[in-house]
Parts: structure tokens; sequence; C-alpha cells
């Protein structure tokens, strides 16, 4: 016993640890897994972001380096306070707040210190900014606007929040992800694929050089450079044009479904949206309740149609013969219907109208009797109703266009059923909506739509879903934007259509705004809207509306333009219309008086109306 | 010549191999805890592993100078080494550099030398001269006094420069003792202090004296015939109270604050979330990182110089008390198995060459020998593992530091040459 209790306490030692050992290492241990090694800390490396060019090669966006004045406040020593103030142009508050505040994080992470160094200010500061310890120049990659255009089409970016990181793993805290416009909808192409780059740390949370000499670093991935669709000059002659002015214009190349211009009014330059002043300027923009110039009109502004949604009225009744190229019918200047002899009033000039002076006069009369006709059909409203509205969508109203932008809007084209609620057992008719007819009542649109809309009648029969992306580096675009959206409407109904359409610059609504050398097809229109004042709704001046195609040949362009409260349609949509179309078929002006006059035109009075808290007057030129 | 002949030495080979890897294996490990991704340069002064390296010449060149001298020579003056180590310890109150609370260092130049770790080798040697005497009788109360006199007059010095830890180290050679033949009662009485004060700690004074009674009564129950056994029964009870109280007394009224930690750490006796937080960062900071790292090696490890949380420096004093743990995580579970069967080994030659010595001089010094490297290798991979209490002592040839590999290699290589000489006696 004597001699052997050493060896058996040597042993059972040995065995109780070998035991331990067992259980630390191989029974509670998981598989090794760098990402989860606290020891090693994952730093991101950020590739480059993809350029965005316009139609024609033109650069919009590229990137640009910015340069942060990191402090690390625990390794801060004395310093002259004065001297290294001056340098950076710092007030002495600003220094001594901000190193309060960094201190108060983390003593021994870095913090941004100054933000956004000029590129100037940097060349000056990377050589002297190294006497002082604790403080360094870290770069970052900043979007740079090559232009002071497009400021809702292109968007902005900005860091990912916390709901961005909650949906999407890939994003982590301090991470850039694309916020509106193409940087929001194109965001996977154009952030590439981020890198990471593993960094030994010890136990204070420094770090003590790369691990593994960087052999288990993760390359990034650059970004795809996009062309997008629109043709950047004809979108600065839109800005240009809607100065003064809130509003759309959206012009759509018909053969492909291309955005040409998306302007939305007022705009605002993109550059404000980067760099030091960002959140200051964001704010501005936020506010301003009026202009809302965050806000995409040209995708989320809806409308009752008005005039325009006459060409549709008009085309489905032809298809379902509810009436013919023959049909005549007498205005004098009323349309009187119903039990209770209402009257919807006409400014056509009153006589005979048919599908072709009903839409280059505009005359509610002959589309309220055609609207009738169809709904009538057979006596039987409900279903008449509901492929009226099936049709009224096939031209993508209604409905989301499924297109590549980040916002939109359905607007309303009801059916059956949306009346069925509101007059059960079948107590509605074509009377009872009459205003459908002449684009009024519940019909609800976006600018966008509308263009579209266009697309469809100047290909005559289908279009294609329009779409900001021309080209992907690298990849090809979303097959849906190379299929027809076929209309089942025949071909000679359009034909019928146009030759209305045609004759509004001949002799109706457009006649002084023809372009020499285009033959332009155009309806405009004159949209009543309402707003709430008070608690009281209020009608404002009416929407300036205004639609076209052109040339009557081969379509180039189909475009809509709204101007919010700028009363008749050809007053502003339609002269802006002409302007934009010889703009981009000719790539000059001739309309050098319409130009001035439009350029020059301030709706703001309009716009202040109604938060002037006096009563005002509408609807006066 | 005759006399020459008659001096050839046999040198144990096994434990010699044994000493190599593992010194060999603790330059690499420190050199793999002392550096982060830099260049290496062996001989480079400013760095530990540099340090350690001309530690271990030093090592082999006062090792070469021990196995060289007579055996004679130890056992003659081991008085005298005995008596000098003492004064040295004595010089530390007024010469000593404190570390970390520890007066335990001379400060030379730019090293520091610890005199605590060289009285290991004196104590052994005094321990083993005094048993081999022939005057001495275990048996007699008296020679048992001077005994752990001997043992007892540096663990009290120690406990007075503040270096607790090294202290405890001395109290292995009662393994020896026994061996020799004192009583059982010594062992046993040990082994109940060590597990009563454990139950009071852990439980209460309540609870361990209730268990002290029932246990002295099973005991005596299943003893069989003794004489008085009633009066056995309760003089034990009595001694056994006694110490209940005396650990409960020293845990609440004694022992300082970060002491008291350490075995509330251990004991897990700390319920209050917020203060356990608070050890996290400080006391358990060490255990807790210690275990993570050796955790995180796995089967195989990570590597040799790709330990990450080494390389990090999470776990304060790798280099030193806590370097088993660079070991588990570089090397996992495999490697970490090896150096403990190389301890084993070492310990259980080192025992099986001692009881083969025909000079009972050789045979305590080289039970001393074990004992001392054994209880270092229980505490301190215990306390690495998380098994025993935080105690910082040395890992034999493994961890850093210039005296402790010297003492210990002085410590083997007498042990050496004590045994290479063993077939020149009769």
């Amino acid at each position: 016993m004597r001699k052997s209790l050493f060896f058996i306490l040597v042993l059972s030692t040995s065995v109780i640890f070998i035991l331990r050992l067992f259980y630390l290492q191989v029974y509670a241990t998981e598989p090794y897994s760098i990402y989860e090694d606290n020891a090693i800390r994952k730093v991101y490396t950020y590739p480059k972001r993809g350029y965005i060019y316009d139609r024609n090669g033109k650069l919009l966006v590229s990137n640009q380096p910015s340069y942060d004045v990191m402090i690390i406040p625990g390794e801060v020593k004395a310093l002259d306070t004065t001297e290294f103030c001056g340098l950076l142009k710092i007030s002495k508050e600003y220094f001594l707040n901000k190193v309060e505040r960094t201190s108060n994080y983390s003593r021994r992470i870095p913090s941004v210190f100054l933000a956004h160094l000029s590129k100037k200010d940097y060349g000056f500061l990377a050589e002297k900014i190294r006497k002082y310890e604790g403080f360094y120049i870290q770069k970052r990659n900043l979007r740079e606007y090559n232009t002071n255009i497009g400021a809702n089409v292109l968007g902005y970016v900005a860091e990912a929040n916390r709901s961005n990181i909650e949906k999407d793993p890939y994003y982590s805290t301090g991470d850039i992800i694309g916020k509106q416009g193409v940087e929001l909808s194109y965001e996977k192409y154009l952030r590439g694929e981020k890198g990471i780059k593993f960094i030994q740390k010890d136990r204070f949370n420094r770090d003590i050089g790369s691990f593994n000499n960087g052999e288990s670093d993760i390359n990034s991935i650059a970004g795809n450079d996009l062309t997008i669709t629109i043709d950047s000059d004809l979108q600065a002659y839109g800005e240009l044009l809607m100065k003064n002015k809130k509003g759309a214009i959206v012009a759509i190349e018909p053969s492909t479904g291309e955005l040409l211009s998306l302007v939305s009014a007022p705009s605002y330059n993109p550059n404000l949206l980067v760099g030091r002043e960002r959140s200051k300027n964001y704010y501005e923009l936020y506010k301003d309740s009026i202009y809302k110039p965050l806000i995409d009109k040209g995708l989320l502004s809806t409308f009752p149609a008005g005039s325009p949604f006459k060409i549709i009225v008009g085309l489905i009744a032809l298809q379902e013969n509810a009436v013919s190229d023959k049909t005549t019918i007498y205005c004098d200047g009323a349309y009187i219907y119903g039990r209770n002899k209402k009257s919807m009033k006409c400014h056509c000039g009153g006589g005979y109208r048919n599908i072709y002076n009903g839409i280059s006069q505009s005359c509610n009369s002959y589309f309220a009797e055609v609207y009738r006709k169809t709904i009538n059909m057979d006596n039987d409203v409900s279903r008449n109703f509901d492929k009226w509205s099936v049709n009224v969508k096939s031209f993508g109203l209604g409905n989301f266009l499924n297109n590549d932008l980040p916002v939109g809007k359905k607007g309303i084209i009801p059916d059956s059923e949306f009346y069925n609620k509101w007059y059960p057992d079948f107590r509605w008719g074509p009377t009872t909506n009459l205003s459908n007819a002449i684009g009024q009542g519940e019909i609800l649109v976006t600018p966008i739509q509308l263009a579209n809309m266009m697309a469809s009648v100047a290909n005559k029969g289908y279009y294609y879903t329009p779409h900001i992306i021309k080209n992907i580096e690298g990849d090809s675009i979303d097959r849906r934007f190379r299929g027809k959206n076929i209309i089942k409407i025949d071909k000679q109904h359009f034909e019928k259509i146009e030759i209305g359409l045609k004759e509004v610059y001949a002799s109706g609504t457009g006649k002084l705004l023809n372009v020499p050398g285009i033959e332009i097809c155009g309806k405009s229109g004159t949209a009543e809207n309402f707003t709430r004042l008070n608690g009281k709704k209020t009608q404002l001046t009416d929407h300036s509306i205004f639609v076209a195609y052109a040339p009557k040949e081969e379509p180039k362009i189909a475009i809509a333009v709204l101007v919010e409260n700028g009363y008749y349609g050809s007053t502003w949509a339609g002269r802006i219309t002409s302007l934009m179309i010889e703009k981009y078929l000719k790539g000059g002006i001739t309309l050098k008086k319409i130009e001035k006059l439009v350029i020059n035109k301030s709706l703001e009075n309009e716009y202040l109306k109604p938060f002037s808290g006096k009563p005002f007057s509408i609807n006066k030129l | 010549m005759i006399g020459q002949r008659k001096n050839k030495l046999k040198l144990d080979w096994i434990v010699i191999s044994l000493y190599f890897i593992l010194v060999g294996f603790g330059v690499g490990n420190i050199l793999s805890s002392s550096i982060s991704g830099e260049e290496i340069y062996l001989f480079d002064l400013t760095k530990l592993y540099g340090k350690q390296f001309i530690y271990v010449f030093i090592s082999l060149f006062i090792g070469f100078i021990a196995m060289s001298i007579d055996v004679k020579f130890y056992e003659r003056f081991s008085s005298l080494f005995y008596l000098i180590s003492i004064l040295l310890l004595i010089c530390l109150f007024f010469f000593g550099k404190r570390v970390n609370g520890a007066l335990s260092w001379f400060p030379i130049g730019s090293f520091n030398l610890q005199p605590s770790e060289f009285v290991k080798i004196t104590v052994a040697l005094a321990v083993s001269k005094y048993i081999s005497d022939y005057q001495t009788d275990l048996r007699r109360i008296t020679d048992q006094a001077k005994l752990f006199l001997i043992i007892l007059i540096p663990i009290l010095i120690i406990i007075l420069q503040n270096d607790t830890g090294s202290s405890i180290v001395f109290f292995s050679l009662f393994l020896v003792l026994y061996r020799e033949g004192i009583s059982q009662n010594y062992i046993k009485s040990i082994f109940a202090i060590i597990i009563l004060s454990i139950i009071t700690l852990k439980f209460s004074f309540l609870t361990s004296s209730i268990f002290a009674i029932i246990s002295t009564i099973i005991y005596y129950f299943f003893k069989g015939k003794t004489k008085n056994k009633i009066i056995k029964i309760i003089g034990v009870s009595v001694l056994c109270l006694a110490t209940c109280y005396t650990t409960n007394y020293s845990y609440n009224n004694i022992l300082k604050n970060h002491q008291k930690n350490y075995i509330k750490v251990w004991l897990n006796l700390e319920k209050d979330p917020l203060k356990i937080k608070k050890m996290e960062k400080t006391i358990l900071y060490n255990i807790n990182e210690s275990k993570k790292a050796i955790s995180s090696g796995g089967l195989t490890g990570k590597g040799y110089l790709k330990g990450t949380r080494t390389m990090g420096n999470f776990v304060p004093a790798q280099h030193s008390d806590y370097i088993f743990s660079t070991v588990g995580e570089e090397w996992g579970f495999l490697g970490s198995v090896f150096i403990i069967l190389l301890y084993t080994l070492l310990i259980l030659r080192i025992l099986y060459l001692s009881e083969h010595q025909k000079n009972k001089f050789s045979r305590v010094y080289g039970y001393s020998t074990a004992s001392i490297l054994f209880i270092h290798f229980l505490i301190n991979i215990g306390m690495v593992l998380g098994l025993t209490p935080t105690i910082g002592i040395p890992l034999p040839f493994l961890s850093y530091g210039g005296s402790s590999l010297i003492a210990f290699t002085i410590l083997l290589f007498v042990f050496l040459r004590l045994d290479a000489n063993k077939i020149n006696e009769w």
C-alpha cells in the first residue's frame, strides 16, 4: 500500500485530466469555424459599386473616394489643440465635444472624428495627421454624380438600416445599400459581392495583423455597370421645362418599352444626397410638404385620366361593335341622361360627332353615348362592364406595370364588383358611372400608365413592359421586358383612332402645338381634382394633361405629361409635349417662343393657394 | 584505473529523453504564445522565446555540472545547502522585489531570480538526508517533529512573502514521508481535513459537522475491534468539528477578499449574477479564456503557430502558468493527451527508479523529485482545465521562466546522478 499509493495517484490524475480534455475538446466543442471565432475580426472589403450610364453611353453615376478622419480616443496623446483645429478647420468646441463623445462610446474602437474631407484637404492632411497619435485617415467610397439631373431615376445610396439588415443577411451595419430608383431596383447588380478580411485580434480587441497571412481572406467581386434607358439630354430638357411646376413627364420608346425620360418635378440635384451635408439636405427635401420632391410623381401621382381615356373608351366600343365609325350623334353642348334628366356638359362646340371628330374635338356627349352603348349591349350590364374593365386593364391601367422601378401605384379601374359594393343588387348601370366615359369619376391613373397607354396605341395593339434597364454588364436584362403584352383590339380600330388623334393637331386642341416636319398624334386632357382643406373637400385648378406619340409612321416616342393644376391640357402639358418630341426627334428646338414661355412659367401661386388660408378661385388663365 | 571504472555512470535515457522532449516542446509553445505574426529570430533576447532559449542552455550547463559532481557531495552538504537556501529566502525581505504582490524575486540585472524554486531542491535534499540518517526513526515523535520543521520553515517564510501558491508545493513531501513509514494517521488526517474543508465551504459548517460525526461512527463501526472505541469516536469527532470550525472561521475572518473569490469560483459558491458578471471580467476571465482556448482546439488542434486565441494573447500568462492552454488550442486533444502521458511517464519512471535504489538517500530524494513534479503537474494542468483552484505555479519544463527551468533541471539531474551511481553501490 505504501509503495503503490503514489502510483495510483499519478495514474488517476492522468485519467481525470484526459477525461476532462475529452469533454472540453471532443465532446463539448463545435467544429471550428473562423466565423464563430471571436479572436478573429471579420472586416468586410467593399468592391467598386457599379457605374450607371445613360442610353447614349454617357456616365451618370460613378464613385469617388471620401476621406474620414478617425479617432481612437485611448491612443490620443497631448496635442496642440489650436494647431490641430486649424489644420482640420474645426472649432475648439467641435474638437472637445467630439473627443468626449467618442471616448464615451469606446476608448479602443475607432470612431469617425470628421467625415468627408474634400480631396484638397485630404492631400494636405495626409502627411500631417501622422504626427497626431490616435488619429488617422480612412478611405471610403461614395457615389459621385456626374450630372445634376435624374435624381428620382437614379435614386441614392445610404447606410443599411435595421430592417434592411433583418431582411437580408448579406447586409451588416455600415454597409451601403440603394434606397431609391435604379440604386434600389438594381442593388444586387450594382453592389457586387463584398469580401472578407480576417484580422487577428488580441484580448484588448486590438488588431494585431492579418490572419494566416491573408490566405483565408475572401476577395470581393466588383459590381456590374448598368446602362439605363434614359436619354440624359431629354431628361435634362424635361426637368428644365418643368421648372417651377409640379408634375411629371414620362416618355417611352414604343418599339421597346424603354423609358426615355422619367421626369418628376420639382426635382433636386442628386449630389445633395452625398457627403457631409447629406442628412441635412435629405431632411430639407423630406419636409417640403408642398412640392414633395422625394416623391417620384411619374410613378406615384394618381389622378383622373381625363379626356385621354376617351381613346380607350372609343377603341373598346369599336372592338365590341357597340358603335362603328359610321355611328354619329348630335351634340348640343350637353348630354342629358337618366331618369332625373341629369346633364353632362360638353365643350366641343356642338354638332354631329363621330369617332374621328369625337376624338379631335374631345366631345363628351359622343363618348358618353358610346360608353352607354358598350355597357348596355344585350342588357347584360354586369358582364359587359367586367369585360370592359378587363379590356381597359389590358392597356396596363389599374394595375402595377411590373416594371423595374422600385415604386409604383395601381391606380383604379373599377369592375362590377366595385359598384356592387356601393349599389348592391345591381342597382347600378352605365348612367350611374357615366363619368368613366370621359376619364373622370372613379378612374385613377399614373403618368407612366398613360405613357404606356400611348405606346400601346402607337404600336396599334401591344406594348412592351416599360423598363429602365438597357444593359447589364455581364448579364442580360429580364426576359419580361422582351415579350409583347397583346391587347385584344384589332389594328384597324387603332387606325381609326389614330386619324382622330392626328386631327387633334390639325383642328383640335393641339392645333397651336404643331412641330414643323413631325406628324404628331396626341390628345389633351383636363382632370378635375380635389383636396381636403380643414376637412372639407375643395376643388383645385384642373390638372393639365397631354398624351402623344410621334412620328405617326413608326413612332419613336410615346409621351404623357402631367402639369398639376396647370388648367387646360393644351396650355402647359401640350406645349411641353411638343417641345419634348421635337427635342428627342430633332435634337434641337425650333419652337423657341413656346420654349421660352414654358421655361418662364411658374405655377407657384397655384400651389400656394390651398396653404394660404384665404379663399381662392380656381381655373383662371 | 580501478577508481575510474568504479565510477562509471549508467544514465537513465528514458528520463533524459522525456526531459528533452518536454523542454523542446516548451520552447516551441512559448515561441507560439509570445509572437503574433512577426519574423522569428531564435536568439532575439527582447522576445520571451529568445530568453527561454538562453535559459535552456544555462539549464543544460548547470545540469551537466550537477551530474558531474560526486554523489557524496550532495549527501554531505545537504544541510548546508538547506541553510543557505533558507537564508536566501530570508534575504528576500531585505533585497527582494515584489511582482504581482509576491515578494519572491531577486532582481539581477534585467533578470529576476526566484529562490523559492531552488528551495525545492534543498528541502528535498535535506529531507532525504534526515530520513536516510541511520539515527532517525520516523516512529519517534521528536524525529517526526524535526522533519516537519524542515518542511514547514520554508513554507512559513514563503507564505509571509505572500506567495501562497509556491508554498503549497512543499506539502507534496508528505507523500514521501508516507512512503518512508510515517504513521498512516497523518495521511488520513490530511485527506480528512481537505474533504471537510471543501464540504464546509461548499455547504455549511452544520452539514460538514454532521457529515464528520456520521463518517467517524461508520468508520469505527466497520473497523472491527479497537480499544476504547467510544473515546476514540468522541476524540476524532471533536477534532473534525474543530477542523470544520477553523475552516469556517478562516474563510470568514482571515482570508482576504481575492482569496475568497478564488474559492468561490472554484466551488461555484457565488449565486448573485451581478457578482458573477464582475468576476467574469476579473478572476473568472483567465479560467474561462483558458477553457475556451483549449476547447477551440478540438480533436487535432488548429496547428502550430495557428492558434487564434494564442496569437491574440487572449489568455493572460499564456506563456507561463497557462502554457497548457496554448498546447490545447494548437495541438488539440491528441497533443494535450500526449503531453499528459509524457508527464505521467516521467513521474512513474522516477518512482520506479526510486524504488530500485539501493541507497536510502537516493530513494527518498527520487520520491521527493517525483512528488514535487507531480504536485506542479496536478495543480497547474488542473487549474488550466478548470478543475483545481487558481494557484499560480509553473508547469515543469514547459512554462516560461529561467528560475523554474533551471531549478527543475537541477532537481531532475541530481536524481539522475544519484540513480546513475546505483551500480557502484553494494
